[in-house]
């Protein structure tokens, strides 16, 4: 059927809406983005086929990815009048005794993380919450209510794991595409204006105001492009994929409103080839787009036409930066050129062209349909709404989480994430990736938002927070990023070829164990130096995570050259491991785990580590529940 | 480079190439980059007659596809193993240990990033971020994930792999 109007959109919201929220029978949700399938979430889904498909009363259905990355698989079992809960860990061994359970009313305390109080997307506020008459179970908490859910506000992630991705029913009945539908009959300058009021801001590092961009690119003249960055290259930082993977039209219905206001007939998604599952349901979703007359030539009966076209990247992240990208659609290497002009009046074909990331098009349904003055009435001053962040590495809850700008870090590494496995020392968090900086644990009331972090040295980039215990060596993570920067620089220009190579020889050598008064000094000379002359973002970038580290971590460079130690017990030239008899209890447990077989000791008495056989490999540091092995 | 593929004896189809290259991508030189990746699909890596046949077909020169296919970290023009190994070394695996798990996967293959084993089981690659970061750290065999790798359980997992 083609969609021409609201009605038509209402009487298929209508008709779904049993199945998302009071489905007649049982209805089981495995969470199924490459996360959830990677910790075993294909598995359970086939095995609750297996035992459940000839049985009538009972679905079993797939959504993307809820948020929760650590307590995959999650599987929601929902039923009409019945509490949604929402259970943990449901590997393939458990989940048909949670399925038969829930049909007993018997509900397993250990499986269960919580129940859902209301599953409705803040879109859907002109319907009843479906939960609100359902009595509550006793002694489970409400999911809305846990820690890591409980300062989160969804936007951009809020279907993500409340439907099927690869239904564009469900997405409709989570009021998706009405937004569309209402920017048909908006003449494109008031698209615009609401998108400049939100105050939203790129989501995909550069944090250039949005409306901004849309509008400069609408008075260039030719033929516009509107291009979706899906290239989501910053180790660390996944969001973009469980967007795709989770909710992917609300990115083409982003992108047909960028058309609409900016008059434009074709658009390109870039997506990482590292992400096959994203593409194969942007690919379903184009498919039902098209079918519904939502994408293609004279879009819902109007003159307006938008075709889509999925393009795939060959990684390199250099193709992230935006001249580097539309070089890379062309058919092209990837190589940045200097913005003289800019891609918005001269980008893919010549072409005036609009380029925003995933998560910045999926934040534009909400605010068209709730207005902008509703979203910039969240986050600070600098920064509207609400940002995704990916709070991985060493914590407690990994997983993504969406909050409003302004909240500080120690609310998103400990409120949310809960702190340090552990309970191991926490020394820093990273953001930005690799043209981000690492922010000390004194500085964790830093509040949150595009010029707070720029102020410490750091970016917001696109998301990326990465957790890390002191464990963790500084040295050795600038050493890692500018590593990684070197293998992904595009070799075009001098400073960012030369100069990186170079600061990457002193941290090696400064890890192994050579390093000499006075690397420290040049380290900050060429970074500057880099900073200043490379051509792109990514040169210029390149030299933060070492600026940073230096900045804050001084002494740990310090120790790496004056005293030759590595305190974090990471570069290996410079520590090595001992037995503290003290604490050991000789439970053998490292002995037997021993790859060298250098840890001896009988039962119960203290061992020791032979060091001529040691590599250093960490098992046993690892292993061990006692801290007894300690780094020298 | 050891393998039992040599390129001279390799017989590639040019029908299949030709499907490829009009049907699924219309002769389109935009879709260089997604030419290569079926080819790749198809062979395993990209042979390289198959880049001078490209460029007769696309109007590209062979050079600037050479450049292409060089420049992406994702093209080999090797021939591959039989299984792929990409270990992921984001940030998130790189601070739980990832290091350790890619130390141990070329002390148990006795092959670098880049390289097949000389049986042809397994090829080494290292990629950057696989995006399960939650699960670090990660490496994917094939289209397979394993996450929350310790060193020791190397072992076992690369032996369901002939």
């Amino acid at each position: 059927m083609k969609i021409t109007s609201i009605k038509d959109l209402d009487a298929i919201r209508q008709a779904c809406f049993s199945r998302l929220y009071a489905p007649d029978g049982v209805k089981v949700n495995v969470g199924m983005a490459s996360c959830g399938i990677a910790a075993g979430a294909k598995a359970s889904y086939d095995r609750a086929l297996q035992e459940f498909s000839s049985k009538t009363g009972i679905s079993i259905s797939q959504t993307g990815c809820i948020g929760f990355c650590e307590m995959e698989p999650l599987v929601e079992i929902v039923a009409q009048g019945k509490p949604r809960m929402m259970y943990h860990h449901l590997t393939e061994d458990k989940i048909v005794e949670a399925i038969n359970g829930y049909l007993a009313k018997d509900y397993n305390k250990k499986w269960i993380l919580g129940q859902m109080r209301d599953p409705l997307s803040l879109l859907e506020d002109d319907i009843a919450n479906p939960q609100a008459k359902v009595q509550p179970v006793e002694g489970f908490p409400f999911l809305e209510d846990i820690p890591f859910y409980a300062k989160q506000t969804k936007i951009a992630l809020r279907n993500c794991g409340y439907m099927d991705p690869d239904s564009i029913t469900e997405y409709i009945a989570r009021k998706g595409y009405y937004a569309f539908m209402q920017t048909l009959t908006m003449v494109p300058a008031d698209i615009i204006k609401t998108v400049k009021t939100s105050g939203l801001r790129g989501r995909g590092g550069g944090g250039f105001p949005t409306g901004i961009k849309w509008e400069t690119c609408a008075k260039h003249s030719g033929d516009r492009y509107i291009i979706c960055n899906a290239d989501e290259g910053d180790p660390g930082a996944y969001m973009d994929r469980s967007i795709l993977e989770g909710d992917p039209h609300s990115v083409l219905e982003g992108m047909l409103i960028a058309a609409l206001a900016i008059g434009s007939k074709q658009g390109f998604i870039y997506v990482r080839n590292e992400y096959p599952l994203a593409v194969k349901r942007l690919i379903t979703a184009i498919k039902e787009a098209e079918k519904a007359g939502l994408l293609g030539d004279n879009i819902a009966g109007t003159p307006f036409s938008f075709h889509i076209k999925i393009s795939r990247g060959a990684g390199a992240f250099v193709c992230g930066e935006s001249t580097a990208l539309m070089s890379s659609l062309e058919g092209n290497v990837g190589r940045p050129r200097a913005k003289y002009v800019h891609t918005v009046e001269k980008g893919f074909r010549d072409g005036p062209s609009n380029l925003n990331n995933v998560e910045t098009y999926a934040n534009v349904p909400p605010i068209i349909l709730k207005g902008g003055a509703w979203y910039a009435s969240m986050g600070t001053a600098n920064s509207k709404g609400t940002k995704v962040f990916s709070l991985v590495g060493k914590v407690i809850n990994t997983g993504l989480v969406e909050v409003p700008m302004g909240i500080n870090l120690k609310d998103i590494v400990f409120g949310i994430g809960g702190g340090v496995p552990r309970k191991k020392e926490f020394k820093a968090v990273q953001t930005g990736g690799p043209s981000g900086g690492c922010i000390p644990a004194r500085m964790m009331d830093l509040p949150v938002d595009y010029q707070k972090l720029a102020e410490v040295g750091s970016i917001m980039g696109s998301g990326g927070m990465i957790v890390m215990d002191r464990d963790t060596c500084m040295v050795d993570l600038a050493r890692y990023f500018l590593d990684f920067l070197k293998e992904e620089s595009c070799g075009q220009c001098n400073p960012c070829r030369e100069g990186i190579k170079q600061m990457l020889e002193i941290l090696t050598n400064i890890c192994q164990g050579n390093g000499k008064d006075g690397d420290i000094e040049l380290l900050e000379e060429l970074g500057v130096m880099i900073q200043r002359f490379s051509l792109c973002g990514l040169g210029t970038s390149a030299p933060n995570p070492v600026l940073t580290t230096i900045l804050y971590f001084r002494n740990e460079y310090e120790s790496h050259i004056r005293d030759k130690k590595c305190p974090a017990g990471v570069c290996k030239p410079l520590f090595h491991y001992e037995i503290d008899p003290e604490t050991c209890t000789g439970c053998r447990s490292c002995a037997k785990k021993c790859p060298q077989e250098a840890i001896t000791g009988d039962k119960k008495k203290p061992h020791s580590l032979d060091q001529s056989k040691c590599i250093k490999c960490g098992i046993c540091y690892d292993t061990c529940k006692f801290d007894a092995i300690v780094i020298r | 480079m050891n393998s039992s593929v040599s390129e001279a004896s390799l017989e590639l189809d040019y029908r299949e190439l030709d499907r490829i290259i009009e049907e699924d991508y219309q002769n389109d030189k935009e879709n260089l980059i997604m030419i290569l990746q079926a080819i790749q699909k198809t062979y395993n890596y990209v042979p390289k007659p198959a880049l001078a046949y490209l460029a007769v077909k696309i109007g590209v020169p062979v050079s600037q596809i050479y450049g292409v296919a060089t420049f992406y970290s994702t093209f080999s023009l090797e021939p591959r193993g039989r299984n792929i190994i990409s270990i992921c070394l984001g940030t998130a695996c790189h601070v739980r240990g990832g290091d350790r798990i890619r130390e141990t996967l070329e002390d148990q293959l006795q092959v670098h990033d880049g390289q097949t084993t000389s049986d042809n089981r397994f090829t080494l690659e290292s990629v950057r971020c696989i995006g399960c970061c939650s699960l670090g750290p990660v490496i994917k065999v094939n289209e397979e994930m394993h996450g929350r790798l310790k060193p020791d359980e190397i072992k076992t997992i690369l032996s369901r792999y002939e």
